[in-house]
């Protein structure tokens, strides 16, 4: 009887240090991928970026060199364009969520920004395209950051409504007692409270949208010069990437990879200094 | 004193104030309401555009498996079905690895490990889906076609799931790709999932004899499970709507093929491919409708999951 019992007390011992090393060694797996990731992109990205890269025009398939330096300024200022749409509009609707909107329609925009945040970034794109390329018979810079600000206001909206949310009432109370209307308390005391938290949500959010590639494809198409107004077709980073990627010339392989490696390294950075700015132990939006 | 003081006061002043948060109430309802005419506009614009499409093919559009822009024949079937089955077979991938991931570092890992192991899923989930793109077709894709596949095929070569050439591309290697995109969706949602039951469960499970594993096997995960539900749910949505990654290795195929190694293609990734060039008002209109069927599904997936997460974490759109 008790040889029997364990028996089976080892074989439970044994199934549960079994199972609990698996577990530990899906964590590590998944985790080594963003290394595998990152170190094969520094291997084959750090080959070829160079100076002439950041400054210089694309070349025509089959010559060597030349660079993305229109791309990079081409997704500066798409990602310009849709920050000054974006940004404003959705911390606004993120301050009337968090303070003044009423628990029924609160819950409707919530639930709205939540929808438009999962519509898939090539739907986007489609709508883009049908709103803005189509009437004006032009591909363009103000189509790609339209196309980008849709996905950076529901966002924006519910990471500043998170962080306004999670100023402690005490700080609202106070204001208010003082005699402060709400108006102000939101503007002088809520607000700046949550300045980072806030911050963090929108640079959060800029990295998302700077990494787009498939609402950008039929906006702002691309271009192998200079684009010298808004109303142009425009390169950027990502349409790059694909386009040089899918192509079958060995030169234009390594500049993917060189633009691959400068857009992961912009989109990191921004990442960890986001996640720097946010005080430990804050949770940040999904 | 407050008595004293509202008597005081002059009224106009308090008047005054009441218009101010009035004023601040309507000016930041313009922003919020802004995103309902968003989302609005975005379903009206996708009604709209696939107007002639719908009115010719119907429902056929949905069950038809041709594709032919030079004839203005359109059949979505082909589409549906590569999306539907590289996104399972990511999930099929993923689930497993991150559920496990997650659990290792909800109830085993120390909080700082955790922490440290969350912030680089999250680092990975931030990855642009064009850099995996980039890496799977130089370094995923030759691995499928000189090793993955041909092994494949001569293991389990008698059943149709693996048959015909090898080109690297395809399904199976779009689901892969799809996975590592997925799992850092699955580990972070069901991490918190995992972290909100309750202390006492574990302890009472513990102090009843069960081992660490049984705890969390038969108590902990199954108090979890709507909100893991709703973590794959979350990922699968994701991984249906993924455009870039997955059309730099579907292969580009229009047609059905019960291999998992041959080439396929996506909703995504067709629309991608082909909406600079359409070359006709139904081409356009059959892209546009394929993007109303892929909004519709990814809508439908997404709800399931907010109302999942919501029922167990208490996170989500019902409360903020």
């Amino acid at each position: 009887m008790s040889t029997k019992t364990s028996a089976r007390n080892q074989r439970r011992n044994a199934v549960n240090n079994v199972m609990l090393t698996l577990t530990a060694v899906c964590a590590f797996l998944t985790v080594s991928t963003l290394f595998l990731i990152l170190s094969y992109l520094v291997y084959n990205g750090g080959k070829s970026v160079s100076l002439d890269f950041f400054t210089k025009l694309p070349l025509a398939p089959g010559q060597e060199g030349g660079g993305m330096a229109n791309a990079i300024l081409g997704s500066a200022v798409i990602i310009l364009l849709a920050s000054v749409i974006g940004l404003p509009i959705g911390f606004f609707a993120g301050i009337y969520l968090a303070e003044f909107s009423p628990k029924k329609l609160g819950f409707v925009i919530r639930y709205t920004a939540d929808l438009l945040n999962g519509i898939p970034s090539i739907v986007i794109g489609i709508v883009a395209w049908t709103v803005i390329v189509k009437p004006l018979h032009q591909f363009s810079a103000l189509a790609g950051g339209f196309a980008l600000s849709l996905m950076l206001i529901p966002i924006t909206a519910r990471g500043t409504e998170q962080f306004l949310l999670e100023v402690p009432r005490t700080m609202r109370e106070g204001a208010l007692a003082l005699g402060a209307p709400m108006w102000l308390t939101v503007a002088s005391v809520i607000v700046p409270a949550a300045r980072k938290g806030i911050m963090t949500s929108m640079i959060l959010g800029v990295a998302r949208i700077s990494g787009e590639t498939a609402p950008l494809l039929f906006t702002a198409l691309g271009n192998n010069f200079w684009s010298t107004s808004l109303n142009q077709p425009t390169a950027s980073l990502p349409v790059m990437i694909f386009t040089h990627a899918t192509a079958p010339y060995e030169d234009w392989h390594r500049q993917a990879w060189a633009a691959g490696l400068v857009l992961l390294g912009l989109v990191l950075i921004a990442n960890i200094t986001a996640r720097a700015i946010v005080s430990r132990g804050a949770s940040l939006p999904k | 004193m407050a008595t004293h003081a509202a008597i005081v006061r002059p009224t106009i002043k308090t008047k005054s104030r009441l218009g101010g948060d009035e004023l601040a109430k309507a000016f930041t309802f313009l922003f919020a309401a802004l995103i309902i005419a968003l989302t609005l506009l975005v379903v009206w614009q996708l009604w709209l555009g696939s107007t002639p499409t719908r009115e010719k093919f119907g429902f056929t559009f949905l069950t038809s498996q041709l594709w032919n822009p030079v004839t203005d024949e359109f059949g979505a079937l082909p589409f549906i079905y590569g999306t539907v089955l590289t996104s399972l077979l990511a999930l099929l991938i993923s689930v497993p690895l991150g559920v496990g991931a997650a659990i290792y570092l909800s109830e085993l890992a120390l909080p700082k490990l955790s922490n440290s192991l969350t912030f680089l899923v999250e680092l990975l989930a931030a990855v642009p889906s064009v850099i995996f793109g980039l890496l799977a077709i130089f370094t995923l894709v030759p691995l499928m076609r000189d090793y993955v596949q041909p092994g494949l095929k001569q293991a389990f070569g008698f059943s149709p799931l693996f048959t015909g050439p090898a080109f690297g591309v395809g399904y199976l290697t779009a689901g892969i790709i799809l996975a590592v995109m997925t799992f850092p969706f699955i580990i972070s949602v069901s991490r918190e999932a995992l972290m909100a039951v309750p202390r006492e469960q574990r302890e009472a499970a513990l102090a009843l004899g069960a081992t660490k594993w049984e705890s969390t096997w038969q108590i902990v995960v199954p108090f979890a499970r709507l909100g893991i539900m709703g973590s794959v749910f979350l990922g699968l949505a994701r991984a249906l709507g993924e455009t870039m990654a997955v059309t730099m290795v579907i292969g580009n195929d229009p047609k059905i093929h019960a291999s998992l190694i041959s080439p396929g293609y996506t909703i995504a990734a067709v629309v991608a491919n082909e909406f600079t060039e359409a070359s006709g008002q139904m081409h356009a209109s059959a892209l546009v409708e394929l993007g109303l069927v892929l909004f519709a599904l990814t809508m439908v997936i997404n709800g399931l999951a907010q109302v999942m997460i919501v029922l167990t974490t208490g996170k989500g759109s019902a409360k903020a």
